[in-house]
């Protein structure tokens, strides 16, 4: 049995340090080519799948705290139907950002099986950091995952009301740097609740 | 003998309430014209009927501010408040109203009487009796009145009263 299993064990391994002695040219490089893809496909496949709402919403620390709240808001439900959904703001739509974001999730993953955020009292005492995390991740990159869909260049002030038309077109453009303002610093608490605000700069 | 009894006393208890159901029964039915003016909000619709409900009413988003009727009347809020949290944790009102912030918003800064305690002592903050913003001011809607209001400002009060 042992001995069965080392014959073939050295077989394979035979195969997989001089690959070309066994196989050919062809089927290397195209069979690697089309493995290659496949892969790319399933790999994608399993991201965006990673990537929807049904999943995130999966967890019940999700489903029963920040879902609920956003179930209220303009971005959930409004007059066209136009919606956003959990990665259109918390997940950088360019891949590789994507990527990073991806790889930093495996540390939410640990919590959701650790049980670091398991009860709504764990949830409301994190929730200041949490949302910090968030506020300064967007006002780094000058709220890029609200500029995804909400166009600086192309928003129409005189369909604006008086006053949001007139801060819009002072403001947003001046940029996210010093100074300058980003929709994440008026704009806290646009899709779930905001925690104690205590000290907190808004505006 | 004992048996015919018990049955004529069950028949009894049970004949008597159903005839005392209805005591209205035999008047006559009223005219539907009299139903009309029975509440404003049915909007004239028979109390026979189901009328389809209203349209909802549009939050005037105006920014346009609005005569007051007395001097210390709350001002009604000029533009739409969806979707703003006014709870402990945060107070969306003064992200704008706040002093510190009006210049920034070029909103109308809280009044005086808001940074006041009961006994009228001047505080920095916005005193916390006045924190809940919509306990006073309102927005207002483009609905049509339901019923015709003779309410007039203070300075026709006054006016009536100087003529008196």
């Amino acid at each position: 049995m042992i001995r069965r299993i080392r014959l073939w064990a050295t077989q394979w391994w035979r195969i997989l340090r001089r690959p070309s002695t066994h196989f050919s040219l062809g089927f290397l490089t195209l069979g690697g080519f089309i493995a290659g893809v496949v892969f790319w496909g399933a790999f994608n496949t399993v991201l965006e799948a990673a990537n929807g709402e049904a999943f995130c919403t999966s967890c019940h620390e999700m489903h029963d705290n920040v879902y609920e709240e956003l179930k209220s808001t303009i971005h959930y439900s409004n007059r066209s139907g136009v919606r956003a959904t959990c990665p259109d703001c918390h997940v950088p739509h360019n891949w590789t950002n994507k990527i990073a974001r991806k790889m930093q999730a495996s540390k939410e993953v640990w919590g959701k099986i650790f049980g670091t955020i398991d009860t709504r009292a764990e949830f409301l005492e994190r929730r200041l950091e949490l949302a910090r995390h968030e506020w300064a991740r967007l006002k780094a990159n000058d709220s890029l995952e609200c500029r995804n869909c909400h166009n600086f260049a192309y928003m129409d002030f005189t369909r604006q009301s008086p006053r949001a038309g007139r801060i819009h077109a002072q403001w947003l453009g001046s940029g996210g740097g010093e100074g300058g303002k980003t929709c994440i610093d008026c704009h806290k608490g646009v899709a779930h609740r905001l925690p104690d605000m205590a000290g907190i700069p808004q505006g | 003998m004992n048996r015919i009894l018990f049955s004529v006393l069950l028949l009894v208890t049970v004949l008597i309430p159903a005839r005392a159901q209805d005591p209205n029964a035999d008047a006559p039915a009223r005219p539907e014209s009299e139903y009309r003016s029975l509440d404003a909000l049915r909007r004239g619709a028979p109390l026979t009927a189901e009328p389809a409900a209203a349209p909802m009413a549009r939050v005037e988003n105006t920014d346009l501010r609005r005569q007051r009727n007395w001097p210390d009347q709350p001002p009604t809020i000029p533009h739409s408040i969806d979707g703003y949290q006014l709870d402990r944790n945060a107070n969306r009102c003064l992200l704008c109203h706040a002093r510190a912030n009006a210049s920034t918003f070029q909103a109308p800064m809280v009044s005086v009487t808001h940074f006041m305690d009961r006994d009228g002592q001047m505080l920095a903050q916005v005193s916390a009796r006045r924190y809940f913003c919509n306990q006073c001011h309102v927005v207002q809607t483009d609905a049509k009145p339901l019923v015709a209001s003779d309410f007039i400002d203070v300075d026709h009060v006054l006016q009536i009263a100087g003529e008196r």
